[in-house]
């Protein structure tokens, strides 16, 4: 197997004692969608940073199209794209304009550059618009602007950090149409960052779960979702009884993998609607009244819950690392 | 030839932003207008002060004026950086293939674009006001590259400091912090006899007085070719080190990522 990104053991810190990136590998397979999900904070874009030669990592190595991201990062630069999670165009200058700036940039010049500019804007549906200053777009023409300068230069391997991020649901579900067509006309290796479980597991083929600057695990989506074996039941208590129902759910036999936050308790069953009675009997036992309970086939949200031992939602609230 | 183009884009990009904002041209040109009318009617008495032997007001005052507007105006280049820095644009130049040269290059190629279309509006209307340019045109060509060197080195660091600082506010505390001083501890506006002996001394080392000395005496006076030379020598090479600056100053931003 071709690898087109090969991270080995990145480490980063910020001052003055942010660990961005604590010791992170990876390996991505040539011609594929690489999925890299975590929440805000856990060292996405930090990765991707680092890949795209933007910053240097404290130790560690990388690999990018086969190039040393540290010995040679100007012949890296030749070989990738990067989409970063702001606008990298100038607003006061056209949709053409940013085009050829860019081209300009990457050593394409003259006829050449013209016409691919031209090709560009047409096939990412920017012609009419092609004239006018960019900070007259909707925020889903400037992100199709950002990937087509991504793009121009032809990379071999493609970064979108966040790429659907401030879109509305329309323009995002638009984005996916982009992107799953482009990985599958060109051959190209995208590495995606997401904080939206959705987002991975409609387009990637290979998903990476990264969490306080390590990958939690690894596989494809289907693998990770097959890996939990079973329902997920959640529960939600009417009072703040949390540790006496833990306990009343431990002696449940139908149910294992008991994680309990706040007043949310969450478990897996093989057979989730058949625990469902015995959950209840149990929890009635110790006199504990369940709010509501939910059952539901294994989601990467409970992928994450089961390997960075919290669920996304709380991860991504916590503001314990900033969200460079 | 790769660097060269790569600049000149840079140097596009501002060009248009002028161009197309009407405000910010307005303004660009107006300034140089209200600049020299109002130091030139608050100064007009310099010429009444015993010992002082400059000729006529105006052409006293317009070479230290023009030099003064051009340390003003590019003092503010690196504000087009910060912009780029918080809107994401500085991350996509960062990782094309660019030569970092060029992203300060083509800013302070503009910026000297800029002030040489405000020296030359400085100077006609000067002429309108009596000025006598006993330089001739050689002299004023002078007086314009002087302050075209002098703005290119003020760019440079400017561009500098906003990669190293990133703040708008840093940025607006250093050109306030250095422009007053550094035009009052010249002859930009005072005869050299007159200022006190320290100011005199000071002013041997300040970058604006040998952009002032060099441009008045090509433009307004019998050219000095030793004086001139040497000052011009002078801005070279300050304009040659900030440009350094600035360059590295793109490697320790991104170091600090």
């Amino acid at each position: 197997m071709e690898l087109a990104i090969e991270a080995r053991d990145l480490r980063k810190t910020y001052p003055p004692d942010v660990t961005a990136l604590d010791g992170l590998s990876l390996s991505v397979a040539a011609g594929t969608i690489f999925g890299l999900l975590g929440p805000n904070g856990a060292g996405k874009s930090t990765t991707v940073r680092v890949l795209s030669t933007l910053s240097r990592p404290d130790s560690g190595s990388a690999r990018v199209a086969g190039i040393d991201v540290l010995a040679a990062p100007v012949r890296v630069r030749h070989a990738i794209g990067v989409v970063g999670q702001k606008h990298g165009s100038d607003p006061e200058a056209t949709g053409r304009e940013n085009l050829v700036l860019q081209g300009e940039f990457y050593g394409i010049t003259g006829r050449e550059l013209k016409q691919r500019v031209a090709a560009s804007l047409e096939r990412f549906g920017l012609a009419d618009a092609a004239d006018r200053r960019v900070k007259t777009y909707s925020g889903g023409m400037q992100r199709r602007l950002d990937i087509a300068m991504g793009l121009l230069h032809r990379p071999r391997v493609l970064f979108l950090d966040e790429p659907t991020t401030g879109l509305d649901p329309e323009a995002r579900v638009s984005m996916w149409r982009e992107i799953e067509r482009l990985a599958g006309e060109e051959l190209m290796t995208i590495l995606l960052t997401t904080h939206h479980l959705e987002e991975a597991d409609k387009l990637a083929s290979q998903l990476a779960i990264i969490d306080r600057g390590r990958v939690v695990v690894e596989g494809t989506p289907e693998r990770l979702k097959n890996d939990l074996k079973g329902d997920a039941i959640q529960i939600e208590l009417a009072d703040r009884q949390g540790a006496v129902a833990r306990v009343a759910l431990e002696r449940v036999t139908e149910i294992g993998e008991i994680k309990l936050e706040g007043r949310t308790l969450r478990a897996r069953a093989q057979d989730g609607g058949a625990a469902i009675p015995a959950v209840l009997a149990a929890l009635d036992a110790h006199g504990v009244r369940a709010a509501s309970v939910t059952l539901a086939r294994p989601s990467l949200d409970d992928v994450y819950l089961r390997y960075a031992g919290r669920a996304f939602q709380q991860a991504q609230t916590e503001p314990e690392e900033v969200a460079a | 030839m790769t660097p060269l183009r790569q600049s000149w884009q840079v140097t596009m990009r501002g060009i248009r932003v002028f161009l197309r904002n009407p405000a910010y041209l307005a303004m660009t040109l107006t300034q140089p207008i209200i600049w020299l009318l109002l130091f030139g009617a608050l100064f007009k008495a310099v010429i009444r002060i015993p010992g002082f032997h400059g000729g006529s007001y105006i052409d006293f005052l317009t070479p230290g004026i023009i030099v003064m507007l051009a340390v003003s105006s590019a003092g503010w280049t690196g504000m087009g950086l910060i912009e780029d820095i918080h809107g994401g644009v500085m991350d996509r130049l960062l990782v094309a293939p660019v030569w970092r040269g060029a992203l300060n290059a083509g800013n302070v190629a503009y910026a000297a674009l800029m002030i040489v279309i405000q020296t030359v509006l400085i100077v006609l209307l000067a002429l309108a006001l009596g000025a006598n340019y006993t330089g001739g045109v050689g002299g004023v060509l002078v007086l314009i590259l002087v302050a075209a060197l002098l703005g290119a080195a003020f760019a440079s660091l400017s561009n500098g400091v906003a990669m190293l600082a990133r703040q708008r506010e840093a940025l607006i505390g250093a050109v306030t912090m250095v422009l007053l001083p550094l035009t009052f501890l010249s002859t930009a506006l005072m005869q050299e006899s007159l200022v006190p002996g320290w100011i005199r001394t000071l002013a041997k080392f300040n970058p604006v007085n040998w952009a002032v000395e060099a441009g008045r005496s090509a433009a307004m006076q019998k050219i000095d070719w030793g004086l001139v030379g040497s000052r011009v020598g002078l801005l070279v090479v300050l304009t040659l080190a900030c440009g350094t600056f600035a360059t590295r100053a793109f490697t320790k931003y991104q170091q600090s990522l």
